[in-house]
């Protein structure tokens, strides 16, 4: 891990950070990065490789509607609102767009 | 078309299951409800909570999948992608990354170049996004979202770039958007957004420098916004047109490898993509696996239990009506097929009744449009399989003409009743050979000359009587039986 990565994870992560931060950061994630590589010494070629920590599968909701919040309800967090809609302020930059 | 270039496409269809609930919560999906008002703690995203897969979802997503032919994974898992935007609470969209449920499929499409085998990477199971509506005003106000539609269930399905003409992905989708309504999987409107493509183009060049001649590529573009399937034909072809250019004016770097992929918009009121800038690094999404959700193991007897409910797909359809004993041509069993397999049923019903070839006219040249002017589906229109079959057979009994025919089916179809009553009331009685002589005989006394004149070797001038007899039959009679009776009458008479 070098500077430029953890410039580039803050990034991806839309986090703010100052360079004093960034050199922090580079040596806390080498480190426990470092650690959790002691993992590779094990052999592992005759383990099937884990999705999931726990023994379970095929866990199904079946397909019967239910309640939802009112609107209300569901724009009591919202910072700011208009009518019955979350506002948010416009996305400058289309580049951004990663979404769609 | 002839053109310097090779048109390379490949087509990423999103389609919503039609599932009463959302993929992960029991939130409804119903299109066009109140802003906000199908979401909870689920699918707004909020800490805590612990999203579960709908059952029904996976099985509309395994009937799609196995209806195009792919490979079914018999362990699957979900995983989040990262990335932050104001429709996306949660700001990670779970999907599935490098073990999709399914993958290796196909679909046959008839182009007007015979049938093509259109390859599928994969076709996985997502949640959807909210819907954002930015401000038009240009003053950058704030934009207002709607997160009802987020996390609910989509199906991804990526072909591979096999297509190789605009109006083949048009086909293509068609053939998608039938399939995936027959088997009931999704509605595919694309105006209510249940059906989205984005459409990766690039073009192949035939390029002679001084180094020779080589086959040149062009950086990808990955085509958004398409709101009909018209506009995806519409904006693969403008887009290769304008990557034509782009690489003329710089041969030697608008190339495939050297700019990475980006993405356009299509602006259907202007006809044109709007491209933007080719991105220095691929996008990260960082995916990792879904810790709330458990992996899905398919067994093969699920998969055999699913193929077997799907019936009868439009190509194998398709296939079975020009075979004996329908034998319709390529393009009448495309255009039946296309209609659903309800209107192939009832084609099916008139055919056996009647023929397949009269059966199939009378479907695309008047029931077609009877249903569209009644906005009917076939199964609610009022001229019944037998009915119709009924017509077409005393039609060709009584040797109705068309426009006749037609009459009676205007009068079935207004006042609902049966072929024979039609005929009936509207006073079009059949000519037995007896009745045919009597105006036959009469139709010779009255043109006695005509008939002397046909005797002396004037072929022409028997078609007067014939035209006679006709008019006195007010186009009942069979004109074959007429011709011969006329010409046995005739005979008779000495010269």
């Amino acid at each position: 891990m070098d500077i430029r990565d953890i410039r580039k994870v803050a990034r991806l992560a839309r986090l703010e950070m100052s360079e004093a931060e960034l050199e922090t950061m580079t040596r806390q994630l080498t480190s426990i990065l470092n650690y959790v590589d002691q993992l590779q010494e094990l052999d592992t070629s005759n383990v099937e490789p884990l999705a999931h920590p726990l023994p379970l599968q095929n866990v199904f909701r079946p397909d019967v509607p239910g309640e939802s919040l009112s609107v209300e309800e569901a724009l009591r967090n919202a910072p700011v609102r208009a009518g019955q809609f979350f506002a948010v302020p416009a996305v400058l930059d289309p580049a951004d767009d990663l979404s769609h | 078309m002839n053109t310097p270039y090779q048109i390379i496409v490949g087509l990423e269809v999103h389609v919503q299951l039609m599932t009463k609930t959302k993929l992960f919560c029991s939130c409804k999906t119903v299109f066009g409800a109140p802003p906000n008002s199908q979401v909870c703690p689920i699918c707004l995203g909020m800490p805590g909570v612990l999203p579960v897969m709908n059952e029904q979802a996976f099985q509309l997503g395994l009937r799609a999948a196995l209806a195009l032919n792919c490979q079914i994974a018999n362990f699957t898992k979900w995983d989040r992608k990262n990335y932050y935007y104001p429709d996306l609470p949660k700001n990670y969209q779970i999907s599935q990354y490098d073990l999709p449920f399914s993958y290796e499929g196909y679909l046959d499409i008839d182009t007007s170049s015979g049938s093509r085998r259109i390859g599928i990477i994969r076709a996985h199971l997502e949640e959807d996004a909210g819907k954002s509506m930015h401000d038009e005003s240009g003053r950058g106000g704030d934009s207002k979202v709607d997160l009802n539609r987020t996390g609910t269930p989509l199906l991804e399905i990526v072909s591979k770039p096999d297509i190789r003409s605009a109006e083949d992905a048009e086909t293509y989708l068609r053939e998608l958007r039938l399939l995936l309504r027959e088997i009931g999987v999704s509605d595919c409107e694309m105006q209510e957004g249940s059906l989205r493509c984005d459409a990766n183009v690039n073009i192949h060049i035939l390029y002679s420098s001084d180094n020779g001649e080589e086959i040149a590529a062009t950086p990808l573009v990955e085509i958004k916004n398409l709101n009909s399937i018209g506009s995806v034909g519409r904006a693969i072809q403008y887009e290769a047109e304008r990557q034509y250019e782009a690489f003329q004016k710089d041969p030697k770097n608008y190339r495939f490898g050297k700019l990475l992929k980006t993405t356009a918009g299509w602006n259907e009121a202007r006809g044109m993509t709007q491209v933007q800038r080719h991105k220095e690094e691929a996008a990260d999404y960082r995916y990792f696996p879904d810790p709330d959700l458990v992996p899905v193991v398919v067994t093969a007897e699920q998969i055999e239990e699913v193929k077997r409910s799907l019936g009868e797909l439009p190509s194998q359809q398709r296939t079975r009506l020009q075979a004996a004993p329908f034998s319709l041509s390529a393009y009448d069993a495309q255009v039946l097929t296309g209609q659903g397999r309800k209107m192939v049923a009832y084609f099916e019903e008139v055919a056996k009744i009647s023929d397949p070839k009269s059966a199939c006219n009378w479907l695309t040249n008047e029931v077609f449009a009877s249903l569209k002017e009644r906005s009917e589906e076939i199964d609610q229109f009022p001229i019944r399989a037998p009915q119709l079959g009924e017509l077409i057979n005393e039609m060709k009994q009584l040797g109705i003409k068309r426009e006749k025919a037609r009459d009676v089916y205007q009068k079935m179809l207004a006042e609902n009743v049966d072929a024979k009553t039609a005929i009936d009331q509207l006073g079009y009685k059949p000519f037995d050979d007896n009745l045919l002589l009597d105006l036959i005989r009469k139709a010779i006394e009255g043109n006695r000359k005509a008939v002397l004149d046909y005797k002396k070797g004037n072929e022409k001038a028997l078609d007067r009587v014939f035209g006679t007899v006709m008019r006195e039959t007010k186009g009942m009679g069979r004109p074959d039986r007429i011709k011969q009776l006329l010409l046995e009458e005739v005979a008779k008479i000495e010269a």
